[in-house]
């Protein structure tokens, strides 16, 4: 944290190669912080992750930001990390409100987005274009109250406790935890040949 | 005769004349007992209660260290901690239950053949703690019912003991010839395990929690 004032590189970079599609950029805490236009979003952050002087290899996070002032967009954050290079760069995209709140996956980009940015659309609806499985994540499937970390979200729900009881009982357990969702028949490949072999002939063991 | 324990009779089988066997040798063999039938079940169901710990945040924690050596649970009869309902009278929810794990928990315990019995191990199961929020659950007694709740944030180890001597004490004043005792409470799955009205009284904010407005 020596170098607290100083931008990272990647900021001027991007402004010279993208011009307008940069916003605002500056350093906070240490950590230079871009914010880039949503259409392009998708565009810029697959160059950072492949120019050769970038090379931010890592997505350390996504996850976004509503703040307390109404007139203020939301915030969707990438932290990007260069294993490399051993650099951080954060980038945001503005969306304003009187939008649809729909941004680029980058799934393709960063496998690890898969979940993080479930956990997104799960806690602030932000949907994200191109997701292979855009579902809820912590909250269950059906969860039907809202997206609870949008500051319009009552601190304790919509509904009442009772009814929110009921739904939680009249929950199907087999749809929540199905075997599908941790299907055997995604990892055969990777099974031992013995047990691949058992469960294509449906053997049961050696008697021992 | 120890308080609570079961009111059991050694007789020896002497005869009238005091000349059995066992008398002549000074040696006074137990060999049948009298006893109510009550007193015999409670003072067997109460000292081999089988835990089924349900153990979701710190609560945990502390019941591992009751289950371990210094405090060491098995001194009461719990000997065995079963991870399977099927096979466990007790069940310790140690922890706060968010509304996704209701109907698990729920199933858990009706999967609990009787006679079964529930402890509210902690501030956060027994009324939903500092979790007054969306996801979680006011009180695990709007989904089973409870019998004993232990206070704590978490408790230590000493107060889930206690609440424990508390259910056997419980169990002791049991009658078998009692209709509603041991008869399942069950919650279909569209319905409830309580009213609605008793739900929402039950999960009424107290203390410092936030009396946020909801929306519907």
């Amino acid at each position: 944290m020596s170098d607290a004032a100083i931008p990272n590189p990647s900021a001027a970079t991007l402004r010279a190669r993208f011009g307008a599609s940069i916003g605002a950029s500056g350093v906070v805490g240490g950590d230079t912080i871009v914010h880039v236009v949503r259409d392009r979003a998708h565009e810029i952050l697959a160059w950072l992750r492949d120019a050769p002087g970038e090379r931010y290899d890592y997505l350390v996070d996504v996850t976004a930001v509503e703040y307390r002032d109404r007139e203020r967009p939301l915030e969707v954050v990438y932290q990007l990390r260069s294993i490399p290079r051993a650099a951080m760069l954060r980038v945001k995209i503005d969306l304003a409100r009187d939008h649809a709140l729909v941004v680029d996956s980058v799934v393709d980009l960063w496998q690890g987005a898969n979940w993080l940015e479930r956990e997104v659309y799960d806690m602030f609806g932000i949907r994200f274009r191109g997701h292979p499985d855009l579902r809820r994540i912590l909250m269950w499937e059906t969860y039907d109250e809202g997206y609870p970390l949008r500051k319009d979200f009552p601190l304790r729900g919509r509904f009442s406790r009772a009814e929110q009881v009921r739904r939680a009982l009249a929950a199907d357990l087999s749809a929540h935890y199905s075997l599908d969702e941790l299907s055997i028949a995604e990892a055969y490949d990777a099974l031992p040949a013995d047990m691949r072999e058992r469960l294509a002939t449906g053997r049961e063991g050696e008697e021992w | 005769m120890e308080e609570g324990s079961a009111g059991v009779e050694l007789t020896h089988g002497a005869d009238p004349a005091g000349q059995g066997p066992a008398e002549r040798s000074g040696f006074v063999s137990p060999n049948w007992v009298t006893t109510r039938l009550d007193d015999l079940v409670n003072w067997s169901r109460a000292n081999s209660l089988w835990p089924m710990a349900f153990g979701t945040a710190c609560c945990a924690i502390e019941f591992m260290a009751t289950a371990a050596s210094r405090f060491d649970l098995a001194r009461f009869g719990m000997e065995r901690v079963a991870y399977s309902p099927r096979q466990a009278d007790v069940l310790i929810c140690a922890g706060r239950l968010p509304f996704k794990l209701a109907p698990v928990i729920r199933r858990i315990w009706d999967q609990m053949p009787q006679p079964k019995w529930c402890i509210s191990m902690g501030a956060c199961a027994s009324t939903g703690g500092i979790f007054d929020n969306y996801a979680m659950v006011q009180g695990i007694d709007t989904i089973v019912p409870v019998d004993v709740y232990v206070p704590g944030c978490p408790p230590r180890p000493e107060g889930l003991l206690y609440g424990i001597l508390m259910l056997q004490k419980k169990i002791k004043r049991e009658t078998i010839f009692d209709p509603g005792l041991r008869v399942e409470q069950l919650a279909d799955r569209r319905g409830m395990f309580l009213e609605p009205a008793a739900v929402d009284e039950l999960s009424e904010p107290f203390g410092n929690s936030v009396h946020q407005t909801r929306s519907a």
